[in-house]
């Protein structure tokens, strides 16, 4: 078991690396001269030297890369060209926003999704199933711009339930927070909903039909107890697995629900250093999305591990 | 058909549906039959025939798309389908308990076993605290050695013939009055076998519980039941006291089954075996007369217009037969003359100091050890011994699909074989070819059967596509199969015919060598028999050479001119099959062959637990850890040579070879 975790994060690690290895080479290799590209093509060759000196990008690559990996391991980023701010503070606030909402949208659509998927295997076939394996997929392909304004028009412009921003004022409380990101969340949930629902109610299926399931059953323990106890445990393994798969997604592919609610994530900030040429606040921001990805996949894992004997316990005894 | 107090289950005019589609197609009809209180009553009857569908109905567990269409089933005097969902829960927990195949599966493979055992003495509403006193006895009785240990196990950490233990604990801890027992034993070892169905006769003795037991074997079945009832199509063709279905049988179905199982010393250079011809009905088929009548060889005009009653024939045996005073006298389909071999001494295949290891977590595990077999041209090596003996690790070296350890020599004919598939050269390949047990995973069933025929034939023969397509057509004719089948896709055809295709594809490029890996045990015994014929054909044509792997000795012993006994990677015992299975025998081999299910009672030698890993083979001989027959220290230290006893006859024990015949009092067998 230790071996595995260790192994699986050994292999994060790696992952990690080549992702580094990749946005080094998008970010300060392919866009050419840096110092061009930010300033202009109008600017003085003069200038652009200067700014390529001052951010280093005039140096051989493996010393720019060397740098530029040994500060990020250091939690030094850089500064960031547009804001003139160190990346690492910007990515951490954007970080802790991103965050807030990818919780309020998990806590909502992971029980809900879960419970779906429940109770359209339980009742296959029937209404019930139709309702939520339809329903669920096509809320899955409406693209969150489409619910995302429908949203703002219906709940904060006409019924004016929600705030039509996602950011909240500064210092305000849990509640106002929490009240401010419901609406940016939903699109969130619709998007994921299908997935989630679909997932588990295949793992439910599958666990019903099961022989083991049919044993238990024969054994006469009541229903409720057979499926809490061995459809459910047996069945949420891989929807574990779908729903980590989901957190770099809700981490940092977020831009359209952040630029339409306004809200400072990382999904919006990459975005506007893509569009400012910021290319420090990009490749930083990039490696962060890459290593919340790979954490999250990692914990799954784990996770996973933990409660599959199989991989647990090991083989024979 | 009478209900009287006395039987614990009736089941009378049952009929069962499946929907398919949106059409409800009959799976079983107007099956009627009862159990007495400590009677032990078995289905036979080949797959598909709705076996388990009766089972499943009689435990109210149909599959969804299932339902009791008409019919009833009393348990002890109750309706089961009229019982509410608690009634039925009382039901399952004290009176009837199930166990069926795949023990692998039946268990939840992230609970304890101490738990899930424990949960029938929950439902049994037993005081909390004697739970674990109460799940370590049940286990103890059914001859788990060191339950304390295997109560904190997990499903996967066992093995098969130990979790189908533990089923049987969970299903006899309540001490139900019935227990439906459907092929329990399949897919378990010979030796795994007969001591699962030992413990169950056991316990019946004991507890005197009421038995339903299902097989496809018909030795199973006539080993462990009182009555027996054949099972055809959804239908009951015969039922009557075991000794007389098995001895005596009043059925053409019956008695076609029983010729088309190879059985006592009958080999195939003496008489082909006999089969049943065509295939079952389709579910839901709609027939008019007898249901048996396409396949029956004494059909007459009266079969084919109105079905036969289930008639008594004396006292209590019946056949749903017009003619069943000549169903003895059943004329065969296939004529016994055995096909025309040539036999040579020419050695074909000689594989020398061949030793597999594979690494398994840092540590060897010994597949194969210093293995020297010979297979001549024309000859059939069978090759056997329980799972996880070498014996496909073996085929798979000859094939080449593992690279034996350094210094092994495969010589085939004049050439040594190159180790790896990927350097051996078109006519290497070509000449060693094979046939997997199951032809469904071995056919892309996305090809049709022109193409699945075609590509082997083009790549192992390296013919264009049209010359292709003639040879495909030439090779199904020899499988014996009709043009009409070239566009068929493999999820059309039956298993038998799928294993045809299967055999076709083997033989497209002329091979020298076929390694037959369980090729009929997935198969039906009318199914099997044809296919052995088959095979038994193929070689007196091509003069092609047979390594056949199987479990099942009958067969083997019909089939093989010679025969390797494998243990743990390494050869026991080779001989010709008539020197094998006469004896004096290696003591392994001497428990394999006791362990068939049709040996007399009485006579079976038990091993001493469970086959040891390969990574942590015991010191000196790899059997001595089970042997029954060990001398002493020499075993635990030196390991034997394989030493040739007799001309012909190798053995690898300390025990001389007129020792071992004392020891095994070897009369000649009857």
């Amino acid at each position: 078991m230790t071996r595995f975790v260790l192994r699986r994060i050994g292999l994060a690690l790696i992952t990690l690396f080549l992702l580094s290895v990749l946005v080094f080479i998008g970010t300060q290799l392919l866009p050419g001269d840096v110092g061009r590209r930010v300033l202009g093509p109008f600017a003085t060759q003069e200038a652009v030297d200067d700014l390529n000196a001052r951010l280093g990008t005039d140096r051989a690559l493996i010393v720019q890369y060397g740098d530029w990996i040994g500060g990020a391991v250091q939690g030094d980023l850089g500064d960031s060209i547009s804001f003139s701010r160190p990346v690492s503070e910007l990515l951490g606030r954007a970080l802790r926003n991103s965050a807030k909402l990818a919780v309020v949208a998990f806590v909502i659509v992971v029980p809900l999704g879960v419970f779906g998927g429940i109770m359209a295997a339980l009742r296959r076939g029937k209404p019930t199933d139709r309702l939520i394996t339809v329903g669920g997929l096509s809320a899955t392909v409406i693209p969150e711009f489409v619910s995302g304004i429908v949203l703002i028009i219906v709940f904060a412009v006409w019924l004016d339930w929600f705030p039509g921003t996602a950011t909240p004022p500064p210092d305000s409380s849990f509640i106002t927070q929490l009240h401010h990101l419901i609406l940016p969340a939903i699109p969130l949930v619709l998007v994921l909903f299908g997935y989630i629902s679909r997932i588990t109610r295949a793992g439910v299926i599958e666990a019903l039909e099961s022989d083991y399931v049919r044993t238990a059953t024969l054994k006469g323990l009541p229903r409720p107890t057979v499926i809490r106890r061995e459809v459910l445990r047996n069945a949420l393994l891989p929807t574990i697995a779908v729903v980590a798969s989901q957190v770099g997604y809700l981490i940092g592919g977020l831009v359209v629900v952040e630029v339409l609610f306004n809200y400072q994530g990382i999904g919006r900030l990459l975005f506007d250093a893509a569009q400012k040429a910021d290319f420090p606040l990009l490749a930083g921001g990039v490696l962060v999305v890459g290593a919340a990805f790979q954490i999250s996949m990692l914990l799954a894992d784990v996770a996973y591990s933990l409660l599959n004997p199989r991989i647990r316990v090991g083989g024979k005894a | 058909m009478v209900t009287t107090t006395d039987q614990l289950l009736t089941v009378e005019n049952l009929g069962i549906e499946y929907k398919v589609g949106t059409e409800w197609k009959k799976a079983v009809r107007d099956v009627s039959f009862s159990i007495g209180s400590g009677e032990s009553l078995g289905l036979v009857g080949e797959s598909g025939c709705g076996k388990t569908t009766v089972a499943m109905a009689i435990m109210h567990y149909l599959p969804r798309n299932g339902r009791v269409s008409e019919g009833s089933i009393q348990l002890a005097g109750r309706e089961i389908g009229e019982l509410s969902a608690s009634e039925l829960r009382r039901m399952r927990v004290n009176q009837v308990s199930m166990v069926y195949q795949d023990p692998g599966k039946s268990l939840n493979p992230s609970i304890r076993i101490g738990r899930q055992v424990a949960d029938v003495f929950e439902l049994m509403e037993v005081p909390k605290d004697e739970w674990d006193g109460r799940v370590i006895d049940i286990l103890r009785k059914v001859q788990i050695a060191d339950p304390e240990r295997v109560v904190r196990r997990y499903p996967h950490q066992l093995s098969g013939g130990m979790l189908q233990r533990v089923v049987i604990a969970m299903a006899i801890a309540s001490e139900p009055e019935l227990l439906v027992l459907d092929e329990p034993t399949t897919g378990l070892d010979a030796t795994v076998e007969a001591e699962v169905l030992d413990l169950i006769s056991n316990l019946r003795a004991e507890t005197g519980t009421s038995v339903l037991f299902i097989s496809h074997s018909l030795a199973v079945i006539r080993k462990m039941c009182d009555r027996v009832g054949v099972l055809y199509a959804g239908r009951l063709l015969a039922e009557g006291p075991a000794e007389a279905i098995f001895t005596d049988p009043r059925h053409p179905y019956t008695v076609g089954l029983l010729r088309s199982l190879p059985t006592g010393e009958l080999s195939r250079n003496e008489a082909q075996l006999d089969t049943i011809p065509g295939t079952l009905p389709p579910l839901g088929a709609e027939i008019q007369g007898c249901i048996y009548a396409d396949r029956c060889p004494i059909v007459q005009d009266v079969c084919r217009e109105e079905e036969p009653d289930l008639v008594a024939l004396d006292g209590n045996r019946f056949s749903r037969c017009f003619f069943p005073e000549r169903a003895p006298d059943l004329p065969r389909v296939v004529a016994p003359d055995p096909p025309v071999r040539q036999r040579s001494e020419e050695t074909l295949l000689d594989i020398s100091a061949t030793s597999k290891t594979f690494e398994q977590e840092g540590s060897p595990v010994f597949a194969l050890k210093d293995v020297d077999l010979s297979i001549r041209i024309g000859e059939t090596v069978a090759l056997v011994g329980e799972s996880g003996s070498g014996k496909s690790t073996l085929a798979k070296v000859i094939l080449g699909i593992h690279v034996p350890d350094e210094g092994a020599v495969i010589q085939l004919g004049e050439d040594v074989l190159h180790d790896s598939l990927h350097s051996r050269s078109g006519e290497e390949i070509r000449s060693v070819q094979m046939v997997f047990q199951n032809p469904d995973s071995a056919l892309n069933r996305r090809h049709s059967v022109r193409r699945i025929i075609g590509r082997a034939v083009q790549r192992l023969r390296g013919l264009g596509r049209r010359g292709s397509h003639d040879r495909a057509r030439d090779l199904l004719s020899e499988v014996r199969m009709g043009h009409q089948h070239l566009t068929a896709k493999p999820s059309h055809l039956s298993g038998g015919l799928k294993q045809r295709v299967a055999i076709a594809r083997a033989f497209a490029g002329s091979p020298a060598l076929v390694v037959l890996d369980e090729p009929t045990s997935a198969l039906d015994v009318s199914v099997q028999a044809a296919i052995i014929n088959l095979l038994a054909e193929l070689q007196a044509e091509e003069n092609v050479a047979y390594l056949f792997i199987s479990h099942d000795l009958n067969v083997v012993r019909y089939v093989a001119d010679r025969v390797a006994v494998m243990y743990l990677g390494r050869l026991m015992e080779v001989g010709t099959a008539e020197r094998i299975f006469r004896g004096p025998h290696h003591p392994y081999s001497e428990a394999l062959l006791s362990a068939a299910p049709d040996r007399e009672e009485g006579t079976r030698i038990r091993l001493k637990g469970e086959i040891p890993a390969a990574s942590d083979p015991p010191p000196g001989c790899s059997f001595q850890t089970r042997c029954h027959r060990k001398i002493g220290e020499i075993c635990e230290t030196v390991e034997p040579p394989l030493t040739e006893a007799e001309p012909g006859y190798s053995i690898r024990c300390h025990i001389p070879i007129d020792e071992l015949a004392a020891l095994q009092q070897l009369v000649p067998q009857e």
